[in-house]
C-alpha cells in the first residue's frame, strides 16, 4: 500500500507569538516550528498501515527551506521519502491554494491513500485535506479514528459530534483527515535520526496559477468575554483568596 | 441573498442550523434556508416559522443518509440553481467533511468557523480565530459569489431568532443526483458503550490541560478534585495521550458542560475546549501564560505555576474543611 502523508509545519505551541507590522500575519522569523500536531497522528497511522500490510509512506510538506526540518523528522520516523514544494508565500498561504500545489505535487504517485491532519492549529480552516481529494478526484472521509484496510476496500470509523461514531466504506485511491488521539505516537530513534539522512527529498515547485481564496484584512487580540480579575500575591495568598471568592463571593463551593 | 443550508439526521434538525440564520438574517439580505435528505416534511416546517423567504428541500432517496458525494452533489446543483450571494453553514462535523469539496467544485471562497460578519471598507470581513485562539482575523473572500461561510456553534444565539409572522414557503427542489455516482457506503451511527461518566451534571468539574506535562501528574489533579467534590475533565490532547478516558474530554468532540464552577488547570483554551465550558457560572483559569485564550473567558484567574499553585489551593481548602 503506497501512503502519502501530508504534513504542514507549524509554530511551536509554546511560542510567544506576535504580529507582524502589517497585522495579517504573526512574526515567526524566529521562532520554532513543530509538525502540527494532527499530522503528527496522520503520518502515525501511514506507518501503523504499513507495518500492517506493506509498501511505502511518502511525505509531502509546502513552504519554504526551514520545512525541511518537519520533513527530517518524518523521515526519522519511519517515512520512506519526501517531496517538498518550495515556497516563501504558501506557508501562510489559504488551504485552498496549499490543497492545489499539495495535489499537483502528488498526482502521479500512484498512491492508494492520502493522510491529512484534520485541521492545522495556525489557520485552522480544516479544508486543506479535503480540498485535496476534490482536486485529485478520490473520494475522501474526515475525522477519522480507525482505519481497517481489506482488498482494496476502507473501512474507517468516523467521529461524529457528541460521542457519536460511524463506519464510512470506500475503494482506494481514497484521502482520510486523521483526527488526533487515532494512535499513539512514536518518537524518532536515533537509527531512524541516522537513516533519515540518506532518504530521498524530492523538491519541486508549486504549480502556475494558484488563487487566493481569501485574504486575511487584519489579525488582532480577542476582545475578552468577561473581565476577569486576576488574583496576584504568593501561591498560598493567591491559593486562599481564590477559595475566600468561591466560598463567599460566588458560592461554588 | 443568503442560502443557510441547514442540517438535519432522521428528521432531527442540527440545533446550530438556527444560529446560521440568525447570522443571515443579521446581514439584512432576504435569506433562505436549505436542507437535504429523505424524508423532510418535518424538518421544513419546523424551518418555516423563521422569518426567511423560503424553505428549499432537496429530497432524494440517495439523501437519505448523509455522505459527502450525495451531499455535494445535492447542494451544487442547488446553489447553482438559486444563485445565491451568500451560503451560509453551521460549523458543524458534517460541514467540515462536505463544505469544502463543494465550494471547491465551484471554485468559491469557504470561511469557515466564523463567529461574527461586519462591513468593512466596503467588503464583508469574516471574523474567525486563528492560531489556537490566540488572535481574531477578520478575513475577506477574493473571487466571484457565492462567497460560502460555515459559523462556529454558539457564535451566535438561537434566541435571537427573528420569527415570521406567518410560516415561510416550502419548495420541493428537485435534483438529478445519480445514487451510482456515491462512493461513500455508510452505515448506521453509534456510540461508544462504555461513556459511563455524565459530565454535564456535575456541579464542580476540575479539568486540566497540557501544561500538566505528565500522567504520573494527575494525582494532584484528582487530589485537588476530591478537596473540592469535583469531577476530573480535561481537554482533549489529555485524552488523546491516554491520560484519563475518552469519556472525561469536555469540548466540541466531547461533552458539553455547565457547572457552578469549572477550574481550569494548564488549558490554554483553543476554541475545540471553550465551546464545551463557556456556559459554566464561574470559570477560574491557573495557567503560566497570561496571554492564554482560557483568560477571555475566566472570573477568576492565577497566572502561575499549577505545580506551585494547586498544593497550596489543596492546602487551603483542607484548612479550612
Amino acid at each position: 500500500m503506497k501512503i502519502v502523508v501530508c504534513v504542514k509545519q507549524v509554530v511551536t505551541r509554546e511560542w510567544n507569538l506576535r504580529l507582524d507590522d502589517a497585522r495579517t500575519w504573526v512574526q515567526d522569523r524566529d521562532a520554532s516550528f513543530e509538525m502540527n500536531e494532527p499530522d503528527a497522528y496522520a503520518l502515525e497511522e501511514a506507518l501503523r498501515l504499513k507495518e500492517q500490510h506493506g509498501g511505502e509512506v511518502v511525505v509531502c510538506s509546502a513552504g519554504p527551506a526551514r520545512v525541511s526540518q518537519v520533513i527530517r523528522e518524518a523521515l526519522a520516523r519511519g517515512a520512506d521519502r519526501a517531496i517538498r514544494i518550495e515556497s516563501d508565500t504558501l506557508a501562510a498561504a489559504d488551504s485552498v491554494m496549499v490543497a492545489e500545489a499539495l495535489a499537483a505535487a502528488i498526482r502521479d504517485e500512484g498512491f492508494d491513500l492520502v493522510l491529512t491532519g484534520l485541521q492545522s492549529d495556525d489557520q485552522g480552516f480544516s479544508q486543506t485535506g479535503v480540498v485535496m481529494a476534490e482536486r485529485l478526484g478520490i473520494p475522501h472521509a474526515t475525522i477519522i479514528m480507525k482505519i481497517q484496510v481489506a482488498a482494496g476496500r476502507l473501512r474507517v470509523k468516523r467521529e461524529l459530534e457528541g460521542g457519536w461514531f460511524q463506519w464510512v466504506s470506500m475503494s482506494t485511491p481514497a484521502l482520510l483527515t486523521i483526527q488526533s488521539g487515532i494512535n499513539q505516537l512514536r518518537y524518532a530513534t536515533l537509527k531512524g535520526i541516522m537513516a533519515a539522512k540518506k532518504k530521498d527529498v524530492r523538491v519541486v515547485a508549486p504549480p502556475a496559477g494558484l488563487e487566493p481564496r481569501h485574504e486575511i484584512l487584519e489579525l488582532y487580540v480577542p476582545e475578552k468575554e468577561k473581565q476577569t480579575r486576576l488574583i496576584d500575591g504568593t501561591p498560598a495568598a493567591a491559593a486562599a483568596e481564590l477559595v475566600r471568592l468561591l466560598r463567599e463571593e460566588v458560592r461554588a463551593i | 441573498m443568503v442560502l443557510v443550508i441547514a442540517e438535519q439526521r432522521d428528521g432531527v434538525l442540527h440545533k446550530a442550523s438556527w444560529e446560521a440564520i440568525v447570522a443571515a438574517q443579521q446581514t439584512g439580505q432576504p435569506v433562505q434556508v436549505g436542507v437535504a435528505g429523505s424524508d423532510l416534511a418535518r424538518v421544513a416546517a419546523e424551518l418555516a416559522v423563521a422569518e426567511v423567504d423560503a424553505v428549499l428541500t432537496v429530497v432524494h432517496a440517495a439523501l437519505e443518509s448523509y455522505t459527502p458525494d450525495g451531499f455535494v452533489a445535492a447542494f451544487a446543483d442547488l446553489v447553482t440553481g438559486i444563485q445565491p450571494d451568500l451560503v451560509f453553514l453551521p460549523h458543524t462535523y458534517q460541514t467540515r467533511e462536505f463544505a469544502p469539496t463543494l465550494a471547491a467544485r465551484l471554485d468559491r471562497s469557504l470561511i469557515t468557523d466564523c463567529v461574527a460578519v461586519r462591513p468593512r471598507d466596503g467588503r464583508l470581513a469574516f471574523v474567525r480565530p486563528m492560531f489556537q485562539g490566540k488572535f481574531v482575523a477578520d478575513v475577506s473572500p477574493t473571487g466571484p459569489a457565492p462567497h460560502f461561510a460555515s459559523f462556529q456553534i454558539g457564535a451566535f444565539h438561537p434566541d435571537a431568532l427573528r420569527l415570521g409572522t406567518s410560516s415561510a414557503e416550502v419548495h420541493v427542489y428537485d435534483v438529478s443526483l445519480d445514487a451510482e455516482a456515491i462512493r461513500q457506503t455508510v452505515e448506521p451511527p453509534f456510540k461508544e458503550a462504555k461513556q459511563a461518566v455524565d459530565l454535564t451534571q456535575a456541579e464542580r468539574i476540575v479539568a486540566v490541560g497540557r501544561g500538566i506535562r505528565a500522567q504520573a501528574h494527575m494525582a494532584l489533579v484528582e487530589t485537588l478534585a476530591a478537596s473540592l467534590g469535583a469531577e476530573v475533565a480535561a481537554s482533549r490532547p489529555i485524552c488523546d495521550s491516554g491520560w484519563l478516558p475518552m469519556d472525561r474530554q469536555v469540548g466540541s468532540s466531547g461533552q458539553t458542560v455547565s457547572p457552578k464552577l469549572y477550574l481550569a488547570l494548564g488549558i490554554s483554551g483553543a476554541i475545540q475546549h471553550l465551546v464545551g465550558m463557556k456556559g459554566s457560572r464561574t470559570v477560574v483559569a491557573i495557567n503560566k501564560d497570561a496571554d492564554a485564550p482560557i483568560f477571555e473567558v475566566a472570573d477568576f484567574g492565577i497566572v502561575g505555576d499549577l505545580f506551585e499553585v494547586v498544593p497550596a489551593l489543596i492546602a487551603a481548602l483542607d484548612a479550612d474543611a
